[in-house]
C-alpha cells in the first residue's frame, strides 16, 4: 500500500444478520480524483459509502482514512474532512434551505459560538454556486424533490471538506442540474484537488467524469482502474449482464457506452 | 454573528417571561380568601428579605396562606407545566413525529403503574415520599424496558420506539387497571392520583421538579443545534458532525427523567407535553434552540391558568388531569384537522 492513500481498505466485510453483503474489500484510494462507484442494484454500494463514512461497522479487516482507522475519528472531526451528500432525507420541521445550508458549518463551528462571517460566507458561495439564492428563505417541506437535493448538494459544499461522497446523488434531478452538479464536483476535483467518491447509475456520465471506476458486484469489487482501462463491452457484460458496446464520442472527446436495446 | 434579526424571538421570550410572573402573583391571590397583589409581594419579600416589618398591617393568616398552602401549589404547577413541554419538544425532535410525548413511549403509564402499586400495596416505609419514588422507578424502568425493545444491531429507530412504547404501555394499562380491580376500597386513592392534583404540593416536592428542570433545560440546550441537525437522519447527522447516538440516548434519558418527575410529583397531566410545543412551533419555527425556553414557559403558564382555574375558579375542585385532557383534546383535533388540510392543498 502506497504511503499517499486516502483510503485503504484490507479484508473488508460486512453483512446484515448473517446475509453477507460485502466481502474480501481491498482497495487504495489516493486522494485528488474523481471515483465512480457503479454496479447493479443491491450490490452492496451504498454499504460500501456506509462504511466509508464510518456509519456502519465493517465486519472484519481495517478501513483506513488518512492514517488513521475510519472508526478512530470523533464525529466533528470526521466531517470536517467528509461531506456526503445523500440520495434522500428527511426534511424535520420544516427549516428553510439557509439553514439546512447552514448546517453544513456544524462542525466548524463552536458549540456556543454563533456562525461567523467566514461561516455566512461559505453558506452564500454554496447556495450562489447550485443556482438555489432564490430559494433561501423557502421551506425545504415546500420544495420540489430535485430543489430538496441541490439544497443537500450546497450543503456539502458549504461543509467544504476535501472529501465529497455522493450516494446517486442527482437521480432526482433532470439533465440541466445533473450536467451542473457533476460540473462542480469535476471543478473541485481539476481546480482545488479534492476528492470525489460517486455512486453512479448512469454509465455514461460515469465514463465522461470519472477518473477511475469500481465496477461492484454481488458484494465484491470485480474491477477497479481508470475509466479507459476498465470501462469496456466486456465488463458491462460481466457486472451488468447487458450487451453494449463501448465507443469514442468526438462530440465530447470521450468514450461512452451504446447499449443493445432490443433484437428483431 | 446573526443574520435575520432576532428581535421578535426575545420580545415573545420576554412577554411570556412576564406574562408568567404575572400568571402566579394574580392566581396566589386568588382563592377561597382574596388577597391583593401588593400584600402577596409584600409577605413574599418578608420571607426572602428576612425582614418581618414588611407584612406590618397585614392579617396573620395571610403569610401562611401564602407561604405555605398557595405557592408550593402554584410553583409546582408551573414546574410541572414547562417541564412536560420541555420533554414533549425533546421526544418530538429526536422522534421526529409530532405526536411523541410521554405517553406515546410508555413513560407516564410506567410512573402510574409505580405508584399504583405502592398506594396498593399501601407501601409507607419510606415515608411521604414512596408514592413519588415508586412511580420514578417505573417510569425509569419502562424507559429502560423500552428503548432495550427497540434496539436493534446498537441502533434506536424512531418508529421501533414508538411501537415499543405503545406495546409496553398497553400491557401496563392492564396491569393498572387489575389493580384497581384488586384495590377495593383503596381504588378511589388510586384513582384521584391517576387523574392528577396538585392539592399535596409541598416545598420538598417544587425544589424536586425545580432542580431537575433547570438540569434538563440546560443538558438540552446544550445539544439544542445538535438537536436541529438530528432532525435530518441519522446518516445525515452523522456525517454533519454529530454523535447522533449518544446525543440521542443522553436526550431520552433528559426528557424521561423530567417527565418521570412530574408524574411521580402530581400523577397523570396529558396533553400539555402533546399541545405546547406544537402551538410554540407556529410561532417560533422549529429551531429547538429557541422553541425551548418559549415552549416551557408556555407550558408553565398554561398548566398554572388551568389549576388556578379548577383551584379557585370552579365551584368543584375538577381533576387537574382531566381538565387539562377536556379542554387540550378537542383543542388538538382542530389543529391537527387544519394542519392536515393545509398539507393537501399544497
Amino acid at each position: 500500500m502506497s504511503d499517499n492513500s486516502l483510503f485503504t481498505l484490507t479484508d473488508v466485510s460486512f453483512a446484515y444478520g448473517t446475509d453477507p453483503v460485502l466481502q474480501e474489500i481491498n482497495l487504495c484510494l489516493p486522494p485528488g480524483k474523481f471515483y465512480g462507484v457503479v454496479g447493479p442494484n443491491g450490490c452492496g454500494k451504498t454499504t460500501f459509502l456506509d462504511l466509508l463514512i464510518g456509519a456502519r461497522k465493517q465486519l472484519t479487516g481495517t478501513i483506513v482514512f488518512n492514517g488513521k482507522q475510519i472508526h478512530a475519528y470523533a464525529k466533528r472531526e470526521l466531517a470536517r474532512q467528509l461531506a456526503l451528500v445523500p440520495q434522500e432525507f428527511d426534511t424535520g420541521f420544516g427549516f428553510t434551505v439557509e439553514e439546512i445550508v447552514l448546517m453544513g458549518r456544524h462542525p466548524h463551528i463552536d458549540r456556543f459560538s454563533s456562525p461567523s462571517q467566514e461561516d455566512w460566507l461559505a453558506v452564500d458561495q454554496a447556495m450562489e454556486c447550485i443556482g438555489i439564492s432564490k430559494l433561501k428563505d423557502r421551506y425545504t417541506n415546500n420544495l420540489s424533490g430535485g430543489q430538496k437535493q441541490r439544497a443537500v448538494v450546497a450543503r456539502a459544499l458549504a461543509q467544504n471538506a476535501p472529501v465529497l461522497l455522493f450516494d446517486e446523488a442527482t437521480a432526482s434531478l433532470d439533465v440541466k442540474y445533473t450536467l451542473q452538479i457533476f460540473n462542480i464536483a469535476r471543478q473541485l476535483v481539476r481546480a482545488e484537488g479534492r476528492t470525489v467518491i460517486a455512486v453512479i447509475h448512469n454509465l455514461n456520465l460515469a465514463a465522461a467524469y470519472c477518473d477511475q471506476l469500481l465496477f461492484m458486484k454481488d458484494g465484491r469489487i470485480l474491477c477497479h482502474g481508470p475509466t479507459d482501462q476498465t470501462l469496456t463491452a466486456e465488463t458491462i457484460a460481466e457486472v451488468f449482464d447487458v450487451q453494449a458496446q463501448v465507443v469514442f464520442d468526438p462530440f465530447n472527446k470521450t468514450r461512452q457506452v451504446s447499449f443493445q436495446y432490443w433484437q428483431q | 454573528m446573526y443574520r435575520h434579526s432576532e428581535k421578535k424571538y426575545y420580545l415573545l421570550v420576554s412577554a411570556l417571561f412576564l406574562c408568567a410572573v404575572l400568571v402566579i402573583i394574580v392566581s396566589t391571590g386568588m382563592g377561597y380568601m382574596e388577597i391583593a397583589p401588593e400584600e402577596i409581594l409584600r409577605v413574599i419579600g418578608a420571607r426572602i428579605f428576612g425582614d418581618s416589618s414588611l407584612t406590618a398591617g397585614i392579617e396573620t393568616t395571610i403569610p401562611y396562606v401564602v407561604m405555605d398552602v398557595r405557592l408550593p401549589r402554584i410553583l409546582t404547577a408551573a414546574l410541572v407545566g414547562g417541564g412536560l413541554a420541555l420533554s414533549g419538544v425533546i421526544y418530538q425532535g429526536i422522534l421526529l413525529n409530532p405526536l411523541a410525548d410521554p405517553y406515546t413511549l410508555g413513560i407516564s403509564s410506567g410512573a402510574a403503574f409505580g405508584a399504583s402499586l405502592a398506594l396498593l400495596a399501601n407501601l409507607s416505609m419510606l415515608g411521604h415520599f414512596s408514592t413519588p419514588i415508586f412511580a420514578f422507578a417505573g417510569a425509569t424502568l419502562t424507559l429502560l424496558i423500552v428503548m432495550r425493545l427497540s434496539t436493534f444491531n446498537g441502533q434506536i429507530s424512531a418508529q421501533t420506539l414508538i411501537l415499543s412504547g405503545v406495546i409496553v404501555g398497553a400491557i401496563l394499562s392492564a396491569g393498572i387497571s387489575f389493580m384497581k380491580y384488586l384495590a377495593d376500597e383503596q381504588v378511589a386513592v388510586i384513582i384521584f392520583w391517576l387523574m392528577g392534583s396538585f392539592a399535596s404540593s409541598t416545598w420538598n416536592g417544587v425544589l424536586l421538579i425545580g432542580g431537575t428542570f433547570i438540569f434538563s433545560i440546560g443538558v438540552t440546550l446544550y445539544y439544542g443545534r445538535d438537536l436541529n441537525i438530528m432532525s435530518l437522519g441519522r446518516r445525515s447527522s452523522d456525517t454533519l458532525g454529530v454523535e447522533t447516538a449518544k446525543v440521542r440516548k443522553i436526550l431520552l434519558l433528559t426528557a424521561s427523567l423530567v417527565a418521570a418527575v412530574c408524574v411521580a410529583i402530581t400523577g397523570i397531566i396529558g396533553f400539555i407535553g402533546l399541545i405546547v410545543p406544537h402551538l410554540m412551533r407556529y410561532l417560533v419555527g422549529p429551531d429547538n434552540r429557541k422553541l425551548l425556553p418559549v415552549s416551557a414557559l408556555a407550558g408553565a403558564i398554561l398548566l398554572l391558568l388551568a389549576d388556578t382555574m379548577t383551584r379557585a375558579v370552579l365551584p368543584v375542585e375538577v381533576p387537574i388531569g382531566v381538565l387539562t385532557a377536556l379542554i387540550g383534546g378537542p383543542f388538538f383535533c382542530v389543529i391537527f384537522r387544519q394542519k392536515q388540510r393545509g398539507k393537501s392543498y399544497e
